[in-house]
């Protein structure tokens, strides 16, 4: 009995350490990636912000199409909450906390950074942009 | 003595349906179209919506849907040219009209091979079946687009679009 919970106490904390301690990731690979970018874009740029993502993830744009103002119109305004594609498609929690396999995927990341802020944004989003959500939704 | 008559019950029920819907599928099932079982195509094609069965459309249609997908119902849904490949080899080796497929061959009544509809929702036979879904029902919250097959047949994933 108490070496079986000292082992799980074990596995826990060494999970712990895996997930916790930003042991680099795919996703923070993806992170330093953006930033190298958002930097060589705009020498100004001194990291990303999550304030930023989030107004990113909640602000209404002009700019794509009419049905999708805003991310939020699709994976909805709680983001450890699931979604629904206009075809009626559950979309899993965008938040890593609630999901997360997510954003472990660089291309996949990047196929629909393309695809959705030009349908909400009506253009790609900058590697500003990108990194900024990005920590929101790790964050989340 | 004690019989747990409601367990009893319950368990018998369970077997009962099961029973049911194992025969059916035995049966060969009705209206059933084969679910893509290809990864690629699945997670390419089913993101957005149910990843439509092959067998709902000829082979030409799906040609013609893959030749364009920075238009795809409007939405730009393009992949790169190596997975584009993986799908539409997959979409035209399993078409409605590859011969053999009792349900395609009667979704296909009536439509012409050389116009290639890319709409499974206006097929004939499609319309027909459909013909009493009233207008209400098409808007209701959790349908929203006749390309929500699952809002209505909960077995859609798997195959089967019974009533």
């Amino acid at each position: 009995m108490q070496l079986k919970s000292t082992a799980a106490l074990l596995a826990a904390s060494l999970a712990m350490m895996f997930a916790g301690a930003g042991i680099a990731g795919p996703r923070e690979d993806q992170l330093a990636q953006y930033a190298k970018a958002a930097k060589a874009a705009n020498p100004a740029f001194s990291g990303f912000s999550a304030e930023r993502g989030k107004t990113l993830h909640t602000q209404n744009f002009g700019g794509g199409k009419p049905d999708t103002p805003a991310c939020t119109a699709c994976h909805g305004k709680d983001t450890r909450a699931g979604g629904r594609t206009p075809a009626g498609k559950a979309i899993d929690p965008m938040a890593v906390s609630a999901t997360p396999s997510r954003y472990t995927e660089p291309a996949k990341v990047e196929k629909w950074f393309k695809r959705n802020c030009n349908e909400v944004l009506g253009r790609e989003c900058s590697a500003q942009e990108k990194g900024d959500w990005l920590t929101f939704m790790s964050g989340q | 003595m004690n019989i747990p008559y409601r367990p009893l019950a319950l368990g018998l029920l369970v077997l009962g349906f099961s029973a049911l819907v194992f025969g059916r599928a035995q049966a060969g099932g009705r209206h059933y179209f084969a679910p893509v079982n290809n990864p690629v195509v699945k997670e390419e094609c089913g993101s957005c919506h149910l990843a439509f069965a092959p067998s709902m459309l000829p082979a030409g249609s799906w040609q013609r849907m893959m030749a364009n997908l920075k238009d795809h119902f409007g939405d730009d849904a393009s992949v790169d040219p190596k997975t584009a490949a993986i799908i539409t080899d997959y979409l035209v080796a399993n078409a409605a009209d590859k011969g053999g497929l009792r349900y395609s061959d009667k979704l296909l009544r009536g439509v012409s091979a050389a116009n290639a509809p890319l709409r499974i929702t206006e097929l004939p036979k499609w319309t027909r079946e459909h013909r009493k879904v009233p207008d209400w029902e098409w808007k209701h919250k959790d349908v929203r687009t006749k390309a929500n097959c699952t809002a209505c047949h909960a077995d859609a994933a798997l195959g089967y679009y019974d009533e």
